[in-house]
């Protein structure tokens, strides 16, 4: 079998992923969860080695970007925010690649900056923390719909979705969830302290 | 005149199409010592390199959004993480739907098929299953019993591995199940609040091996069966059938071979060969056979029948009766989601398991007699921490709208507190939906293509709105509140788009009848003595229970009829 799109190191940690699986299928528990992790670090290391080079937005845009994420989801002393878990890198890879989304938050950023200047006399970046989201609290809802508003709303909505995408799709935000999954097991149980968690907080119980 | 490249070599039988049915005839077929080609229209399958098993979204740039953002634009087709193999649109490959109609048609392109990615929901037939007409004289009667097809219910079990438990339900025959897996913890308010209901809940019956059998590894529990599995612990054709029969020396595999016809000998009626188009040079190759088994989905098999015509089967092979193509049926599709507060903060584990439900929902009100709808229906049940993917949480966002902390904490507070319910029943066949060829349009090889025609009727949307009225109770049972239809891309506000729930049958169905039914009860035409159908086109009925393990039965039988035929000469 071919497999020539994986890195070497991978490769090898995938392979001792397999091993490790074959031999312990009579064990107990969780098994190999490690081997997966270690697969999985091998590659977030090769990602994040240099600082990362916009390939679609100018300076001026890609700060703002990074603002804004901050902003949508912004660290706390459980986990980092949505700029260390490459929201921006990974909005700006994608609209590097597809046009349609390119011109999506180019026109959305340059229509954030035009407004916020008419309010406050400076760009998105350059107004103060509070005039930032005084502006954000405008765009964030639905309800303040209207034809100023309109099209900041519906780019909002675009940045909010892939932002959280970003955010909950990294290992960053996958922690902060506690997601304990992909891993590799040689038997399937449920811990009963969290059966009855459920049941007792139920109407079932 | 077309230069047509002829095969030298005569094969015994040529199988068209490598999935459940095709996979399963070619394991059967070369273990009884025949000598197969089997034809399959897309490329080899490469487990290692094919199956992104286990990757997580940042280990791939584009985090699963497709390599130019598709996912944002709806023009992704199927999730980037899913296994290979089939597509709503085909590049080069088009079908029609006839005005006023709607229906579409999800086809695969790859070695084993749908079965790479499949649910792998294993559920038999029930008696009456077979006997519809004969319990509310709607549709018609299958020439097949339970009982003669339940020896190969079995045999199919014990050969895919299937899990379950014995529970003695009229509605839900029991099999030769490998263990159960154990209930996550929303399966088990599920459970309990049925109880309260009166409702079954029972657990999944599934193609994943709990167990170790026939050299396949038994399943390490990532839950990512729809990607596809490496270790081959879920079950697909092409790594539990075609690939074991390639070392037997008696199959050979021609992959990117599109079938244009079949080929007739004009005194004898008999098939004699199958035109492919070889799609990597668009050269036309003929490849020479003593018998033929359709394996290529209901619709496609159809579509290959109507296409070859000849002076003798004027209305396409093995059509005398002009029943190919006609009583195309999809499963009646439901779904439902539910937000459930007693989950809210549930301590974390890993709730992987199998790629599925562990439990499900058969159906309970046979017996019931003044219900508003025919027939019934089963429900799947989804939920757990599943693995966070590109817009796992936009319903989040659009709903509770606003950023930061508190929307941070809002995504933190949900996670794992939807619950999914799937409603999928039983379409009584109609006049109005079939498929037929388009006079007007070809594809890319030069294959007139098919025009698709669809209509639920009264009895399907009743069926859905019992669906939607039984999910609420069961949602409100567990303390939550319902949230919305659960697939809305695919499903209208009453019920699924035909075809969506990709279970299409009964286009080329069997009957006793040569006037009203193209094959007999071994799945062979009335026709033409050596030519079979192996998937859910035989079937006469679309029961509440998915086509898979059927297909593999049917299959199982036709082929070993097939070969014992062949034996005696009769083929």
């Amino acid at each position: 079998m071919s497999d020539e799109n994986l890195d070497l190191s991978r490769r090898d940690a995938l392979r001792n992923l397999g091993i490790t699986l074959t031999l312990t299928t009579a064990g107990a528990g969780v098994v190999s969860a490690q081997d997966a992790a270690h697969v999985h670090h091998l590659v977030t290391q090769e990602k994040t080695a240099g600082p990362y080079q916009p390939k679609c937005f100018n300076p001026h845009e890609y700060a703002t970007l990074r603002r804004l994420s901050e902003l949508i989801m912004p660290a706390d002393e459980h986990s980092k925010s949505a700029i260390e878990a490459g929201a921006p890198e990974f909005i700006d890879l994608l609209a590097s690649r597809n046009d349609e989304l390119a011109h999506i938050y180019t026109g959305g950023l340059a229509w954030l900056d035009q407004e916020i200047e008419r309010r406050h006399g400076s760009t998105f970046l350059a107004a103060a923390p509070e005039q930032q989201t005084a502006m954000l609290d405008l765009i964030a809802y639905r309800k303040n719909e209207s034809p100023e508003l309109g099209p900041g709303i519906r780019f909002f909505a675009w940045v909010r979705n892939m932002v959280v995408d970003a955010y909950f799709t990294s290992k960053i935000g996958m922690d902060y969830l506690g997601f304990m999954g992909n891993g590799a097991m040689s038997h399937f149980s449920v811990p009963q302290a969290a059966i009855d968690y459920a049941l007792k907080r139920s109407p079932l119980a | 005149m077309l230069q047509i490249i002829r095969s030298p070599k005569v094969y015994d039988v040529v199988v068209i199409g490598s999935g459940a049915g095709g996979g399963t005839a070619v394991h059967v077929l070369t273990s009884m010592g025949m000598n197969v080609a089997l034809l399959e229209a897309g490329p080899m399958l490469h487990p290692q390199k094919d199956f992104k098993e286990h990757v997580l979204p940042y280990e791939v740039d584009h985090r699963g959004a497709g390599e130019h953002a598709e996912l944002y634009f709806g023009r992704q087709q199927w999730g980037y993480f899913s296994a290979p193999n089939g597509y709503w649109d085909i590049n080069g490959e088009p079908y029609t739907v006839a005005p006023g109609n709607e229906f579409r048609w999800f086809r695969s392109r790859i070695l084993g098929g749908r079965t790479n990615h499949y649910g792998r929901i294993s559920l038999r037939f029930s008696d009456y299953d077979f006997k519809p007409y004969s319990t509310d004289g709607l549709g018609d009667d299958w020439p097949v019993t339970y009982d003669e097809i339940a020896p190969y219910y079995d045999k199919a079990e014990e050969f895919i591995g299937v899990t379950g438990t014995k529970e003695g339900l009229r509605t839900a025959p029991d099999g030769k199940f490998l263990p159960p897996i154990a209930p996550r913890v929303h399966e088990v308010l599920v459970q309990k609040a049925c109880q309260r209901l009166n409702i079954p809940c029972i657990p999944s019956r599934m193609a994943m091996l709990t167990k170790s059998i026939h050299g396949r590894a038994a399943c390490h529990y990532c839950g990512q069966c729809g990607r596809g599995c490496r270790t081959a612990s879920a079950y697909s054709s092409s790594q539990a059938q075609i690939f074991p029969a390639m070392k037997t020396g008696r199959l050979e595999v021609f992959t990117g071979a599109m079938a244009r016809e079949l080929v007739t000998d004009p005194n004898t009626g008999k098939v004699t060969a199958v035109n492919y188009v070889d799609k990597a040079t668009r050269t036309d190759q003929q490849i020479r056979c003593r018998a033929v088994v359709l394996g290529a989905s209901a619709c496609e098999s159809a579509r290959l029948l109507l296409n070859s015509k000849s002076s003798r089967h004027p209305n396409g092979l093995a059509n005398s009766s002009g029943v190919v193509g006609r009583y195309l049926t999809d499963s009646v599709g439901f779904g439902l989601s539910g937000y459930i507060p007693a989950l809210e903060g549930l301590p974390r584990h890993n709730s992987d398991g199998i790629g599925g439900m562990h439990v499900y929902i058969p159906w309970w009100l046979f017996d019931k007699k003044d219900k508003e709808f025919p027939r019934g229906y089963h429900v799947e049940i989804g939920g757990g921490f599943h693995m966070p993917q590109l817009g796992s949480f936009h319903g989040v966002c659009r709903k509770h709208e606003g950023y930061g902390q508190v929307l941070k904490e809002a995504v933190l507070k949900g996670y794992g507190c939807t619950v999914g319910f799937a409603g999928r029943g039983e379409m009584i066949p109609n006049e109005h939906s079939y498929c037929e060829i388009d006079p007007d349009r070809v594809d890319a090889y030069g294959i007139p293509v098919l025009r698709f025609h669809f209509r639920w009727s009264e009895h399907e949307i009743r069926q859905a709105r019992h669906m939607r009225e039984t999910f609420t109770q069961i949602i409100e049972t567990m303390g939550g509140r319902v949230l919305g239809l659960a697939n809305p891309e695919r499903e209208s506000e009453g019920i699924s788009t035909g075809g969506t729930i990709i279970h299409e049958a009964g286009t080329i169905r069997m009957g006793d009848d040569p006037r009203k039914s193209a094959l007999n009860k071994y799945s062979q035409t009335h026709d033409v003595r050596n030519l079979f159908v192996a998937d859910a086109a035989p079937f006469v009925s679309q029961p509440d229970k998915n086509v898979t393990l059927s297909i593999i039965a049917f299959s199982w039988r036709m082929s070993e009829h097939l070969a014992e035929e062949m034996r005696k000469g009769n083929v």
